[in-house]
């Protein structure tokens, strides 16, 4: 076991490294970066002194070292638009978009692990076909536009429920829905397939032999052993969502780590995304090692892979 | 006289593969429905200047915000205009082309990279493999609409950079499909019956690899053909995906989003739209891989 820990995190490290130069490069694509800085009006002199300034001119491997080692450290250099420290920033915006994630892979799994074990203990029935329809239909939808709607019939045909902002938990609702509903067709048709897979598996035609009740059944001998691949499911999606908040975190106004994203990409400010990218490219490369070392424990099968 | 049971007889008279298949294909529902549908819009798309009433760059401030047919604006403009004054049914008609150019040019070219890698990965095995599977992981650690946002704001947004980002960034699940397809196909008698009488590893995944997993690679790109049309909306959306006055449904539904309020029929027209494309290459592709592999429908 701490063989496989070991090693799925040396993975992980080598990753995080590649992720870590390649939107480092991110910042060399665009061109001159003093330029980008210094607007379009600057004079060449100018932009010269901000190469200088910011350390533009030195060879690029070493800036890319230094880059590093100081986000290592937690410091992501200024942001060039708010002239604040990139850290601090996406610091005070992240508890909204984690709040937000965390919502949303809850929303997910409520909805969509119920919906599943459903539609596999009547398989064809009215409620499987209504199942599969929705997780057809949820996945060809613009979340834009579901968001856009949400907000037509809830906040302004029906006044429930607040456009945008986050002063309240009710404004946190419609959001949720949008970045959860994108995860549940596939949550959905894991969980439906691991039942029916383990439904029809020996142990449980010999805890219904002996005479175990249906629902003990279903509970504690089915759905535990199906769960397991959706646990991992939930951790990639997780990562996911907190990398498509940007689309859910605009449409509502909700000033987190998302919308900061948004902001500073329209505005060139190349330090706050490049953190932003690797900060996401963190949460994905963790929970999905979690997961890993969750279902290893789980399944000691999964070890030797 | 009895039914006999001959096996022989009954391969004879029974159903051929041929009119097995074609009964799965016309029995299928969802297939069915999604290729009419992408078919229709694909021949709009095509056909864009014959269908269109008017020129959809044209703008007119005398007609500006007229609504829609059914909801008592003339048959002059059938879904009526934009805050511009320009005819929605041309602007969605003339979108059709560029939401159809985007998702089938970025998947192809995802599809050319990923199944190369996938291949190559399930094929040779060993080190390729560790380095396809590592950069397959590097990949889905990256978020994608931030990355591809970037790198459009960095070009700036043309149809090229959007079909070229898009293009770069969705080849995870081919490589993922193609690798898992070729590990299987792999260890059947006639590739090793190939590999006996000495073809070159060329031809044996050109003629005895790839015409066996070719079914799995048609049912990734429509999934990633999907995929990229609906990122392109979304970039489209943001306003850093394909810039004004090109017509692009997501960016239309950004536009319509100042006046949705008291016009919401121009934000939902363009997203339903959308959907609808969606969802029919969806459902071409979920029933192409009934069809064709129905042993792994669940």
């Amino acid at each position: 076991m701490l063989r496989f820990i070991l090693k799925r995190a040396g993975l992980a490290i080598l990753v995080a490294f590649t992720v870590s130069l390649i939107s480092f490069s991110l910042l060399f694509l665009s061109g001159d970066p003093a330029a980008a800085i210094a607007g379009e009006h600057a004079s060449d002199q100018d932009i010269e002194a901000i190469r200088r300034i910011y350390g533009f001119d030195r060879p690029m491997l070493l800036q890319y070292w230094e880059w590093l080692s100081s986000a290592l450290m937690g410091d992501f250099g200024e942001s060039y638009y708010f002239k604040l420290p990139v850290a601090g920033l996406i610091a005070e915006r992240l508890s909204i978009t984690m709040t937000l994630g965390v919502c949303g892979i809850s929303f997910a799994l409520l909805t969509a692990v119920p919906l599943g074990v459903a539609a596999a203990i009547r398989p064809n029935s009215l409620l499987d076909r209504f199942a599969l329809f929705l997780s057809v239909a949820g996945q060809a939808m613009p979340s834009f536009w579901f968001g856009l709607i949400l907000i037509v019939v809830f906040s302004i045909q029906l006044g429930w429920l607040p456009p945008s902002g986050t002063a309240t938990p009710l404004h946190f609702v419609m959001p949720t829905i949008v970045l959860g509903y994108y995860a549940m067709p596939a949550i959905m048709r894991l969980t439906r397939a691991g039942m029916l897979e383990v439904l029809s598996s020996d142990y449980i035609r010999t805890a219904r032999a002996k005479g175990a009740p249906e629902g003990l059944v279903m509970f504690k001998h089915a759905l535990r052993n199906a769960i397991i691949p959706v646990v991992s499911l939930a951790a990639v999606q997780m990562g996911f969502m907190l990398g498509g908040s940007i689309v859910v975190e605009s449409i509502f106004a909700l000033h987190g780590a998302g919308y900061l994203a948004w902001e500073s990409i329209s505005r060139n400010d190349l330090p706050t995304v490049q953190a932003l990218i690797l900060v996401f490219s963190m949460f994905y490369i963790v929970f999905t090692f979690l997961a890993d070392v969750l279902n290893a424990w789980l399944d000691p099968r999964m070890r030797a892979g | 006289m009895t039914q006999t049971a001959d096996p022989l007889l009954q391969e004879i008279t029974g159903p051929t593969p041929g009119q097995l298949l074609r009964k799965r294909i016309f029995g299928h529902q969802g297939l069915l429905i999604g290729s009419i549908v992408l078919g229709l819009l694909v021949i709009v798309a095509l056909f864009a200047p014959l269908i269109a009433p008017h020129d959809p760059y044209a703008q007119s401030l005398l007609a500006r915000m007229e609504p829609p047919v059914f909801l008592g604006g003339s048959w002059e403009h059938p879904l009526g205009t934009d805050h511009l004054g320009r005819d929605y049914l041309s602007r969605l008609i003339y979108g059709a082309r560029v939401s159809l150019l985007i998702g089938l040019v970025a998947a192809l070219i995802s599809g050319l990279i990923g199944t190369a890698m996938g291949v190559a990965a399930g094929y040779f095995g060993g080190r390729v493999d560790a380095v396809v599977t590592f950069l397959i992981n590097v990949r889905l650690a990256m978020p994608v609409v931030l990355v591809a946002l970037a790198v459009v704001a960095i070009f700036g947004g043309s149809l090229t950079v959007v079909i070229t980002v898009l293009g770069l960034l969705l080849w995870d699940r081919f490589a993922v499909v193609m690798r898992a397809s070729t590990l299987q196909v792999q260890g059947r008698e006639y590739v090793a019956a190939a590999r006996a009488i000495g073809c070159s590893n060329t031809r044996i995944v050109m003629s005895e690899i790839m015409p066996n997993i070719v079914n799995n690679l048609i049912v990734v790109i429509t999934l990633e053909m999907a995929h990229a049309v609906l990122l392109e909306a979304a970039l489209s959306f943001l306003g850093l995906g394909v810039q004004p006055p090109t017509p692009s449904w997501g960016l239309m539904v950004s536009e319509g989003k100042q006046m949705m309020l008291f016009e919401p029929w121009l934000v939902l027209i363009p997203g339903f739209v959308l959907f609808a494309l969606v969802l029919s290459i969806n459902l071409l592709g979920d029933g192409l891989r009934d069809v064709t592999a129905p042993e792994n429908r669940n």
